[in-house]
């Protein structure tokens, strides 16, 4: 990595990440990049999110899913943690409580191979300043 | 000059800007009451952690109250010290500290002379309306000082003393809330610490929880031994603080009802420690000029500048604190010392009475001298040098134990031989006497001509390092004085940077020198008393008819009978020490 | 592959869940093969909308159909009209309070943004070890901005402008603290961020440390090029590893980006940080202590001024802020001061984060816009009460803010509402209490804290405070007087009036706030040795019913005291005076004998 030396380095590294990950996201080729965001936060970590996280890499890579999992902070649902959010392609993200190994499963069958949700689901309830 | 008005106490002032509200109000003569707040102007020392909350005052647009001793003053600003919000919360806080304060002032060591006990009579203080738990620790004893920590209001004053003035670093608060107290650190005991003794912790509490060890007992009892033979020294700067345990003005000279009085408390024979002053100034002061002449002859080896060593606390801190400069301070023992050394062998042999049977008590303005006499060096078979060191107070303590009307007593002399001495002996008890006393004699017998002057004003004062040089028969000798351990190691540092070369260094522990002994009456912050002491001091040397120490006629009788010359080998055996690496 | 067209998400968070949500989901089901919809609609129990007042909640996807207060009945019109026909069942419609429109799309709805996420913007949504994902979020965009285009006086007003004021408690005015830092005049200067969170249950400043380390190296740099400072410090607790490696990954990163270091972005602005770890005492969060904390010294308070703006650590200006005024400032010059401050009430700009802990539903940490009010937090964001219990008090602003009654739920928070209340913001904390609570044991638990956490440097702090547990203590184990509840009035009051620091001015807080919206429990204690919510042991008292007591001897082989006596197949007694409150034996009672009073 060359350092960023000047604000149009800066810009021209923000193009380029953004157009990857928009690219990520909007993925409409028919391998099916799925992304999974676990919680790693002290309280997701302290409710098993490492155990999820490893999970949702090996099981996904053991049965030939193409996803990115990859972690993030606390998005403050803490009565529901582990909390992980699950985008499929040209979806809109999906959040959900207490997942553990055996969630973790089930959503890997049920939502992720077969697109129908399952229980459990956390409704967002804010918006950034992104949005 | 910048200044501001205000209003205290409905009275328009105009004070100079960047004053607290207390100094203010003192201005216009309202006295705000203090507890942990202590200022010795001049001498750069103020304890104002804002800490005990007793000095709160109300001031016009602010939320809560303000501590006056921390409060800048603004202008415009409307303070009232007596509201009844200031007073109600004045004595609440007060009930609070005194609900964690053990009700034993009967038989308290500092009662009658305690802050808090002060305050509490003056706040009008009948009841403690939030009785509660008390928080108790081990009492810790040491040598020379005991800490009751029950006592202890967590003002901060001995702490701030102990890091700030000596840089000693001892004492700090530990633990939180409740039990939060000023301690060692893991609440060791002291004689496990770098404590120097040196006693200016005890000098600033303002309750019971910092006091000496009290030896008035075992003075008693060897009184009132008909088999002992009890000798008594007295150092120099407790002539000039006793009388003030009696009601006497600061400063007044009670040397010849001191004499009286130890006379009547049965001491067989009285005598001064200034005459080992003189004694130490023989030595030391050869000392010195033999370590110039070594150096003045080319000796690139000789250690100089040479420092003083008449301070058990200074011995005790740079054994701790700077081992690697052991063999520059001078080897000549303490006036202390010497006295008890002289005196048990000596005058003992002189007298026919046995080491055993000599009893030699010491009346000092120090707490570290109870330490200095308990080292192994200054004992013979375990049969120390010098018995008993008590302080000015312990001494004030057994005159009235003994019944004995201080004010109305005659003037006496001294004892002879070891009662004669010299005013370069009395010095001994101000910053910078030491050195003047070393000059004077040192000048006649280096230069051997008689001295132009005897006053030498440039070494004098209360600035915490001076320095000043010396025309030493045509050679500069250049001269420091330090007073308080924290301007020692200031002083020292500069030396080991090469920043300054100095020949002759005077140190002492205490602020002031042994006149702020942390064994004199308590000065209560009031920085006048000391200062009082010091001209006190200087008064008696020009009183005295013997201004050089090699002029004290029984001085020369003992090097004649006894000792040879300064350095003599008996000398060195009987005058001299070393020192050792505490770390 | 089964492919629904249809989902319907029901609510199964434990408010809607006790209002019937399981049966609604069996009755909806039910319908729904009944009309053979069953390979085309999915019924889905979700977590808590966090609407609980409202619920029931239905929601139906992909048209976002919102309906509340569904029962089962309603299952049957949902079903045949909505499902089958596709026509929205307009009667069970979110109904708008102000405009009175019923709202069908649920994004319309005003209750989705009662959450406004500014300081916890990318907490959850990016990967915080990965620098590239807060760069594509505008990441350093600000400080470029404000290296390249502002000068530090622009920024200082941008941020004076905006109308931020301190997160961590005072709710000092940011800007003005910068600008005072920027005019002592000194030849090294420092930016110190506070990470010393010590609000027992708040964590806002763990987890945007955790899940967006950036955003606070980007403002402390900002704050340095405004105050002249090359050197920043984070003083936080040790008991935080996660945060200090996050932290840790994303200095390096920024310094391997150049976006630390010497000569940030060409412009010749020097800039670095370091790492403080505190040993974790609540003391510490107070700017002087901390300051001496990280000297070395005995992490404790000095008066001010000095300011550490004007002399703080090592005696130089310092300015001070903590973790989540920081994570806001690149959201200010990135957006504009005008953006943020219509955000928010008059005097308290743009949004807060609270941590809800206690009684509550949806525990967790949340972001509102200031004067959103405590009903919105606790029961549209939080979810309602546990276990459908009566609403009794929130205590915020940590173990020094006061217990606000349900008087004040309609009160908008900011800071200025909450002093008023008798309260205050603190650092966010919000704990929520029940009807099982008891305010007088909640009070003594308060005080109990602040016992271990005082420094112990002012006497009313030290002694005082000890004095006030002593009193509640005594209270709660029913030894108290009526003329206590006055001491413990007069001796807040003085311990409020006379201590050095906040801790010690706001300590009283929960003592006095309890007294006085919650005298009535106080009463009971003192006068009728009565613990309302049964929460204090000491006034319980275990009671045999006679006519209940078979003299199965059960009770009495249990009870570990000895207390209980009696022949077999007579009734029993308890010796009260012997009674240590186990509840053993109330337990062990198969014949219901044994009443609690």
């Amino acid at each position: 990595m060359t350092k960023i030396k000047t604000l149009d380095d800066l810009r021209r590294i923000k193009n380029e990440v953004q157009s990857k990950i928009k690219l990520r996201e909007n993925s409409s080729s028919p391998e099916h990049l799925v992304q999974v965001k676990i919680g790693m936060a002290t309280c997701g970590i302290a409710s098993g999110a490492r155990e999820t996280m490893k999970y949702f890499i090996d099981e996904l890579e053991l049965q030939a899913i193409d996803a990115v999992v990859t972690q993030t902070g606390c998005m403050g649902f803490c009565y529901a943690e582990p909390t992980v959010e699950v985008t499929l392609p040209g979806k809109d993200p999906v959040v959900f409580g207490f997942v553990g190994k055996d969630k973790a499963r089930e959503i890997i069958d049920v939502y992720i191979k077969r697109g129908e949700l399952v229980d459990g689901i956390i409704p967002l309830s804010f918006k950034t300043i992104h949005d | 000059m910048d200044t501001v008005q205000l209003i205290i106490d409905n009275k328009p002032i105009v004070v100079k800007k960047g004053i607290t509200i207390l100094e203010a109000a003192a201005s216009a003569g309202i006295h705000i009451p203090t507890l942990c707040h202590m200022k010795l102007e001049d001498l750069n020392i103020e304890n104002k952690p804002g800490g005990c909350r007793i000095c709160v005052v109300e001031v016009k647009g602010r939320r809560n109250l303000a501590p006056a001793c921390c409060t800048e003053v603004a202008d415009g600003m409307e303070i009232n010290s007596h509201s009844i919000r200031v007073i109600n919360a004045r004595q609440t806080v007060l009930e609070l500290i005194l609900s964690d304060h053990p009700a034993d002032c009967l038989i308290c060591a500092k009662s009658g002379k305690c802050d808090l006990q002060d305050l509490a009579h003056n706040m009008g203080i009948r009841e403690i309306h939030y009785k509660g738990e008390q928080s108790t620790y081990r009492e810790d004893t040491s040598p020379a000082i005991i800490r009751d920590v029950d006592k202890c209001i967590m003002c901060r004053r001995c702490e701030m003393m102990c890091n700030e003035v000596q840089t000693v670093g001892v004492l700090s608060a530990i633990n939180r809330g409740f039990t939060a107290v000023v301690a060692p650190a893991f609440e060791m005991n002291l004689d496990h610490s770098v404590c120097t003794y040196c006693g200016q912790c005890v000098a600033v509490c303002p309750t019971g929880a910092l006091t000496e060890v009290d030896q008035t007992s075992h003075v008693i009892k060897a009184l009132s031994d008909p088999t002992k033979t009890v000798v008594v020294q007295t150092a120099p700067a407790v002539r000039a603080a006793l009388g003030e345990m009696f009601g006497m003005e600061p400063g007044t000279l009670v040397t010849g009802k001191l004499v009286a009085a130890l006379r009547r408390l049965g001491f067989d024979y009285v005598f001064d420690t200034d005459f080992a002053a003189d004694l130490t100034i023989m030595e030391e002061g050869t000392e010195l000029l033999n370590r110039l002449t070594r150096f003045l002859n080319g000796d690139k080896d000789v250690n100089l500048p040479i420092l003083t060593s008449c301070c058990p606390a200074w011995v005790k801190f740079f054994e701790h604190q700077f081992p690697q400069l052991k063999d520059i301070p001078s080897t000549a023992r303490s006036p202390q010392q010497m006295f008890g050394s002289i005196a048990k062998s000596y005058f003992a042999e002189k007298m026919k009475i046995s080491r055993e049977d000599l009893v030699v008590v010491s009346i000092m303005p120090c707490v570290a001298k109870k330490y200095e006499c308990g080292r192994d060096e200054f004992k013979v078979n375990g049969n120390p040098d010098v018995d008993y060191a008590i302080t000015t107070r312990e001494l004030a303590g057994l005159i009235t134990l003994a019944n004995i009307n201080f004010n109305r007593l005659p003037d006496e002399e001294f004892d002879l031989p070891l009662g004669e001495s010299s005013g370069a002996g009395v010095i001994f008890g101000t910053t910078g006497g030491v050195i003047e006393a070393a000059v004077r004699t040192a000048y006649e017998l280096h230069t051997k001509k008689p001295l132009p002057r005897i006053d030498f004003t440039e070494l004098r004062g209360m600035d915490g390092i001076r320095q000043a040089t010396i025309d030493f028969g045509g050679f500069p000798l250049n001269i420091g004085i330090a007073h308080g351990l924290g301007n020692a190691r200031r002083l020292l540092e500069k030396i080991e940077s090469g920043e300054s070369e100095f020949h002759a260094i005077e140190i002492m522990s205490c602020p002031g020198g042994c006149i702020g002994g942390g064994g004199q009456p308590y000065h209560h912050g009031d920085v006048e008393v000391l200062k009082k002491r010091q001209k006190a001091i200087y008064r008696e040397d020009s009183m005295k008819k013997i201004r050089k120490s090699h002029e004290n006629p029984y001085i020369i009788q003992l090097y004649e009978e006894y000792l040879g010359k300064p350095m003599s080998e008996k000398a060195h055996h009987l005058l001299h020490t070393a020192y050792f690496d505490r770390t | 592959m089964t492919d629904y067209k249809i989902h319907v998400l029901i609510c199964g968070g434990t408010g809607c869940k006790s209002a019937d949500s399981d049966e609604l989901k069996k009755s909806l089901k039910q319908w729904i093969d009944e009309v053979g919809l069953e390979d085309d609609v999915q019924v889905v129990l979700t977590g808590c909308f966090g609407f609980c007042e409202k619920g029931p909640i239905v929601k139906v996807l992909p048209d976002n159909t919102f309906y509340v207060s569904v029962t089962p009945s309603d299952a049957e019109e949902i079903v045949k009209e909505h499902l089958l026909k596709g026509r929205v069942v307009q009667r069970l419609l979110y109904r708008d309070p102000n405009t009175h429109q019923q709202i069908s799309d649920s994004k319309g709805m005003d209750f989705y943004k009662k959450q406004m996420r500014i300081a916890l913007r990318n907490c959850g949504f990016i990967n915080p070890e990965n620098i590239q994902e807060y760069i594509s979020r505008d990441g350093y965009m600000a400080l470029g901005k404000c290296l390249t285009e502002l000068t530090p006086e622009d920024t200082i007003q941008e941020i004076k402008d905006s109308g931020l004021r301190g997160r961590g408690g005072g709710g000092f005015p940011t800007g003005l603290k910068w600008e005072i830092t920027r005019k002592s005049e000194a030849d090294q200067k420092y930016v110190v961020c506070n990470a010393d969170e010590g609000d027992p249950g708040a964590f806002m400043d763990r987890s945007i440390l955790e899940g967006d380390p950036h955003s606070v190296i980007e403002a402390m740099s900002i704050c340095g090029y405004c105050i002249g400072a090359s050197k920043g410090l984070v003083y936080i607790r040790a008991e935080y590893p996660l945060a200090i490696e996050r932290l840790k990954i994303a200095l390096d990163q920024a310094r391997e980006y150049g976006l630390l270091g010497e000569d940030i972005l060409g412009t010749g602005f020097d800039f670095d940080i370091d790492i403080r770890l505190g040993a974790g005492a609540f003391v510490c969060g107070e700017e002087t202590a901390l300051i001496h904390s990280m000297e070395g010294k005995r992490g404790e308070p000095t008066f001010k001024p000095p300011f550490p703006s004007v002399s703080g650590f090592l005696g130089k200006p310092t300015n001070v802020n903590n973790v989540e005024t920081f994570a806001n400032i690149p959201v200010i010059i990135n957006k504009g001061a005008s953006w943020f401050n219509k955000i928010g009430t008059e005097n308290s700009k743009g949004t807060k984060v609270f941590a809800l802990a206690g009684k509550i539903n949806n525990v967790g940490l949340i972001e509102v816009p200031m004067g959103t009010t405590l009903r919105e937090v606790i029961y549209d964001i939080g979810g309602g009460i546990k276990d459908g219990k009566e609403f009794k008090s929130v205590q915020t602003g940590g173990p020094s803010g006061g217990c606000l009654t349900k008087n004040f739920l309609d009160t908008p928070i900011d800071y200025d509402n909450l002093l008023k209340a008798g309260s205050m913001m603190g650092s966010g904390g919000m704990i929520v209490m029940d009807e099982d609570d008891c305010m007088v044991a909640i009070a003594r638990f308060y005080l109990e804290f602040i016992l271990e956490e005082s420094c112990g440097k002012c006497s009313p702090c030290r002694i005082g405070n000890k004095r006030l547990f002593e009193i509640l203590d005594k209270i709660t184990s029913g030894k108290g007087e009526e003329k206590d509840i006055e001491r413990l009035i007069l001796l807040s009051n003085v311990i409020k009036d006379t201590s050095l620091c906040g801790l010690g001015q706001t300590s009283p807080n929960p003592v006095l706030s309890t007294i006085l919206n919650f005298r009535d429990e106080y009463l009971a204690h003192v006068n009728e040795k009565k613990c309302p919510s049964g929460q204090c042991k000491s006034l319980l008292k275990y009671e045999i019913i006679e006519d209940l007591c078979t003299g199965c001897t059960l009770c009495f082989r249990n009870c570990p005291v000895g207390a209980i006596t009696g022949e077999r197949r007579q009734p029993h007694y308890i010796d009260q005076s012997l009674c240590i409150k186990c509840g053993v034996c109330y337990e062990k009672c198969k014949f219901n004998a044994i009443k609690l009073t």
